[in-house]
């Protein structure tokens, strides 16, 4: 390992080490795309998720389609639809915002699926559920209101 | 040992439907058992689904899922005899791959 590694690992101290290993040059960005959003999936309020996943000032986006229950009556397992109809979607983020840790779970899709998925998510308690989808290099997003009868996260 | 990830491959209207059930805690880290000790964290962070050797979808989790992570969705074309593998990897570094052939 030669010393300006040594430095940017350092610098990097674990959170977000993929963004400046990127940065350094030392690992290409679609390495860096591919790996685990560590910051994101650790953070405990929205904002923190929603910065680490660089989706600030993400578009609202009306093509977006999340399908849940209006009411879910057990919080342990709440069935989600998640559907992109905007063209070359590459990932889709799911946030749950009233639980401890925000990111449910973040998917690459390839070219050949379809990007439309269905998923059991857990809800502490009423929440919003966020939808980011990462289209052509840009970022957009919708939301959509659950509520819980008995929550699911047991904490 | 794990349990087996049940996974249902279909073809259907020139794609594959492909559902999957994996058998995992999916703890957060954050419940208590009766005793009120905390029970460990302990959820899949990682999960992979190929095609033929092809990733077709790349995923990571949080302890949101839902304990015996469930989903589906699906991809172009197929055939029978396809292979599908479905791999994942926890936070404790267990991993696990099952794989099934297209009817």
């Amino acid at each position: 390992m030669d010393s300006r590694r040594r430095d940017v690992l350092k610098a990097g101290g674990g959170l977000g080490i993929w963004s400046v290993l990127a940065a350094a040059g030392i690992v290409t960005p679609a390495q860096a795309q591919d790996a685990r959003n560590v910051a994101a999936f650790e953070a405990t309020t929205l904002d923190d998720a929603l910065r680490a996943l660089g989706a600030g000032n993400a578009a609202e986006s009306g093509a977006i389609r999340i399908g849940a229950p209006d009411v879910a009556e057990d919080g342990r397992a709440v069935a989600l639809s998640v559907a992109s109809d905007i063209p070359r979607t590459e990932q889709i983020v799911i946030l749950i915002e009233e639980n401890p840790y925000k990111v449910a779970a973040s998917f690459r899709l390839s070219g050949a699926m379809a990007p439309s998925i269905q998923t059991r998510v857990k809800m502490a308690r009423s929440t919003r559920v966020h939808v980011l989808v990462k289209a052509d290099g840009r970022l957009f997003a919708a939301r959509r209101e659950v509520t819980v009868t008995v929550g699911g996260c047991g904490t | 040992m794990s349990t087996p990830t049940r996974i249902r491959a279909t073809l259907k209207d020139g794609g594959t439907e492909l559902r999957m059930l994996l058998s995992h805690p999916m703890e957060n880290g954050l419940r208590k058992d009766a005793e009120g000790k905390r029970i460990p964290a302990h959820f899949i962070t990682e999960l992979s689904v190929r095609r033929n050797g092809e990733v077709v979808l790349a995923a990571d989790f949080g302890p949101s899922i839902a304990t015996n992570p469930y989903l589906a969705f699906s991809v172009g074309g197929g055939a029978a005899g396809d292979e599908i593998v479905v791999s994942w990897r926890d936070n404790l570094g267990e991993t696990r791959s099952d794989t099934i052939r297209v009817a």
